[in-house]
């Protein structure tokens, strides 16, 4: 009959009101600046620089390879490379960003610097309360204000964390065991396994 | 002491205007109750805003404002800071003299509708022999600021907007006026206070409201369909229709101007339920004979304000209609519906008492609403929808 | 012949020479309305209520809608460029207003000295014009509801063959 179904539909939207001010499980408002629910681990929201050990500029993993730059989708990101070499984690001297920005009103999340970046330097962070009243300065954020360091990123992205420094641990003692080869043989040798090294660590 | 509760109002007017002298006393009693019209129903108006938005949110489980002030009820003031302190902004290519009336006349002949409004015994502004047809009188004028608002915007949407409103408000006056007629018929006066006091008895301590005979709740049913209708209320908010005309005939209205049209539509709502209070529930008379000493002012905003929780609820429960449902259910269903209430009302009143009268009307009513309800769904497919993509 | 009847006169009389005079054709349709609005008045300042919202009611709630809607519909919004507002046949509706006016004119002067001087307002409720209407002029009443009802039957059949020779 005509008029069934809003009927229907009122006595739906009755109960919901009702429904409302008995039962607390109905309401799924979190009171945001007082309330909060611990975010998912999977979230991501900005990127950050990783850095090992206590100095952020000197354990910063980036090599700036700009590689992130150029395929950033929004071009939210920019690097100018330093003109000397720093040695990195494995002791290899690489360059190193002298300057690192990334603009928080242009970011858009998609998270394709971290997948492109060859060496764990860049990941995402879950820090989402990024507004400031400052609309040009603060929202560029510059390389200290990136850096942030692996225990960091232990605590948000357990997980994933933990793949990145086994793989990390591994190239390591790859490397290592490689220069210790190197050193063993004889350099007439050393010239054959070379050639299929490279493949496997251009792969990483 | 009832009595003296009941006229609190009136007495406090007779008070006020008695300080004056004599000469003026005249001048200062219209002043003094077009004041308290032109200040009460802005607050009220207030109250609903947080009311509905809160009430809304109860419906969708959520909580709606509670941030400004205690329970979010200073919401309203603070909306009215942020528009009062809104840049003014009018389209250079606008038509600026019209642009700037539009709002103006739409708020002006809302408040004229509340002057013949009975809101409690011996509480009404101007009480003329034909207060009803100064009402659609009145409320017909609306029209005109909408298509002023739509036409001056020079903007696309906004003048789809006001066509959209102007033909579906002609199209339900015509029901809203017809459903009217019926109480008028029945009462043998335009008058709302006669209207009011016609309604006013009781048999068994229940009252003889227009809305508890078969006539008149078919009367009533029409008339709330017809006034969401008329004020543009969800499920028939196609003039501002947000999704698809951005807003309607005010898209183009910033600040303080977009306040007013806001104000006006709720004013009209008011306005509208007050008077449909007034011709079907009594105005206002107490529910029970028993309850005859709870002042009569009390009744007619609790009325009002049940009529105005349901608007709320219909918005929060229906999706929006679109355009052809909207006409073919205006003109279809809704007014030989009407007209066939008019006939009904006609028997009621010449067959004289009796339960013979119930029976006949009410099946005549009920049969028809079936037939004619079986007979659209049917034809118009107004039961399931059918989505048609572009062809 | 009160402050208020000039004022009224003023405004209605303005209203008109705007509706003639401007150049929009939506501003000459608001412009109407406001003599419309104006009639109504007069009306109510003459006590007759009934008249006076009927005009209101009729003549701004539905005919200024639907002039303003064929002009919406018609291009006719658009403002000429060029040229005056005046048609070409400026004087043959100079005749015609000058025999309307005269007419009027006549008509009331006519029927002025009928009236007696100082009679007390004859007291017409909205009752006794139902009354009226429904006893002594229920055939003219009949009539005109049957040719309106065949006039809209007519519009109806228009529609229907358009809509039917579209498809």
């Amino acid at each position: 009959m005509l008029g069934e179904g809003i009927l229907k539909g009122l006595a739906e939207t009755a109960k919901n009101f009702a429904g409302s001010f008995v039962s607390a499980e109905r309401m799924t408002t979190v009171q945001y600046p007082e309330e909060r629910i611990a975010p998912v681990e999977a979230a991501r929201v900005f990127p950050f620089l990783v850095y090992d050990g206590a100095d952020w500029e000197a354990g910063m993993r980036c090599v700036a390879c700009q590689i992130c730059e150029k395929e950033c989708p929004p071009k939210c990101i920019y690097i100018e490379k330093s003109k000397d070499k720093k040695p990195d984690a494995l002791g290899k001297p690489q360059f190193y960003p002298a300057k690192f920005d990334i603009d928080v009103s242009v970011c858009m999340s998609c998270q394709i610097c971290v997948e492109v970046c060859p060496f764990e330097a860049i990941k995402m962070d879950n820090e989402f309360e990024l507004a400031t009243d400052d609309r040009f300065g603060g929202l560029l954020q510059d390389r200290k204000q990136l850096a942030k360091s692996n225990e960091y990123y232990h605590t948000i992205h357990p997980t994933e964390a933990a793949e990145v420094d086994a793989r990390l641990a591994a190239e390591k003692t790859k490397a290592a065991a490689d220069a210790a080869a190197k050193a063993a043989r004889p350099p007439a040798q050393a010239a054959t396994p070379a050639p299929a090294q490279k493949p496997a660590g251009g792969g990483e | 002491m009832f009595e003296t509760a009941d006229q609190i109002f009136v007495l406090l007017k007779h008070w006020l205007v008695g300080l004056l002298p004599m000469a003026l006393q005249p001048v200062a009693g219209v002043v003094v109750s077009v004041a308290a019209i032109v200040c009460f129903f802005p607050a009220l108006f207030a109250l609903t805003t947080v009311f509905e938005r809160k009430g809304l949110g109860r419906i969708q489980n959520r909580i709606g404002p509670n941030r400004t002030g205690p329970f979010g009820i200073l919401q309203p003031v603070a909306d009215g800071i942020k528009s009062l302190t809104k840049e003014d902004i009018v389209p250079l290519s606008a038509d600026g003299a019209v642009h700037f009336l539009a709002p103006l006349v739409l708020v002006v002949t809302v408040f004229m509708g509340f002057a013949v409004l009975p809101m409690g015994r011996n509480m009404v502004l101007a009480d003329m022999d034909a207060g009803l047809l100064f009402y659609f009188a009145i409320g017909a004028s609306t029209e005109l600021s909408v298509f002023m608002a739509g036409w001056s915007s020079r903007n696309k949407y906004s003048l789809m907007g006001a066509m959209r409103a102007v033909a579906q408000m002609i199209s339900y006056e015509v029901a809203l006026l017809l459903s009217s007629v019926a109480v008028v018929m029945i009462s043998g006066s335009l008058s709302l206070t006669k209207i009011v006091e016609a309604q006013n008895h009781y048999s068994y301590g229940l009252p003889h409201w227009y809305i508890f005979t078969p006539w008149g709740l078919a009367g009533f049913v029409m008339y709330a369909i017809a006034t969401t209708a008329e004020t543009n209320r969800s499920p028939f908010d196609l003039p501002e229709g947000e999704s698809e005309l951005v807003a309607g005939y005010h898209t183009e209205y910033s600040g303080f101007k977009f306040a007013l049209f806001f104000l006006g539509e709720y004013l009209a709502m008011f306005s509208i339920s007050g008077l449909g209070t007034t011709l079907f529930l009594g105005g206002w008379s107490a529910p029970f004979s028993f309850l005859t000493w709870v002042p009569s002012w009390f009744w007619f905003f609790s009325k009002l304000m049940m009529s105005i929780f349901v608007f709320i609820w219909l918005r929060g429960t229906l999706p929006r209609l679109r355009q052809d449902q909207l006409m073919n259910f205006a003109w279809k269903f809704v007014l030989p519906m009407c007209l066939l209430n008019l006939l009904v009302a006609g028997l009621w009143r010449f067959m004289g008492d009796g339960w013979l009268r119930w029976v006949i009307c009410s099946a005549i009513l009920v049969a028809a609403y079936v037939g004619l309800g079986w007979e659209e769904m049917r034809r118009m497919h107004i039961g399931a929808r059918s989505y048609r993509y572009a062809e | 012949m009160s402050f208020a009847f000039y004022l009224i006169a003023a405004l209605t009389v303005a209203g008109g020479l705007a509706a003639v005079l401007l150049k929009n054709t939506v501003h000459c349709a608001l412009a109407l309305t406001v003599a419309f609005a104006g009639l109504a008045f007069l009306f109510l300042q003459l006590d007759a209520q009934f008249a006076g919202f009927a005009q209101i009611l009729v003549y701004i709630g539905a005919v200024a809608i639907l002039v303003v809607f064929a002009i919406l519909l018609t291009r006719g919004s658009e403002t000429p460029k060029d040229g005056g507002i005046f048609s070409r046949t400026w004087l043959a509706g100079l005749a015609v207003a000058a025999a309307v006016f005269a007419m009027l004119g006549w008509a009331v002067l006519q029927s002025a000295p009928g009236l007696p001087g100082a009679t007390p307002e004859p007291t017409v409720t909205v009752g006794d014009i139902g009354v009226a209407l429904m006893g002594r002029y229920v055939l003219p009443l009949e009539i005109v509801a049957l040719l309106l009802t065949a006039a809209l039957i007519g519009a109806v059949i228009v529609a229907m063959h358009e809509k039917e020779g579209g498809k």
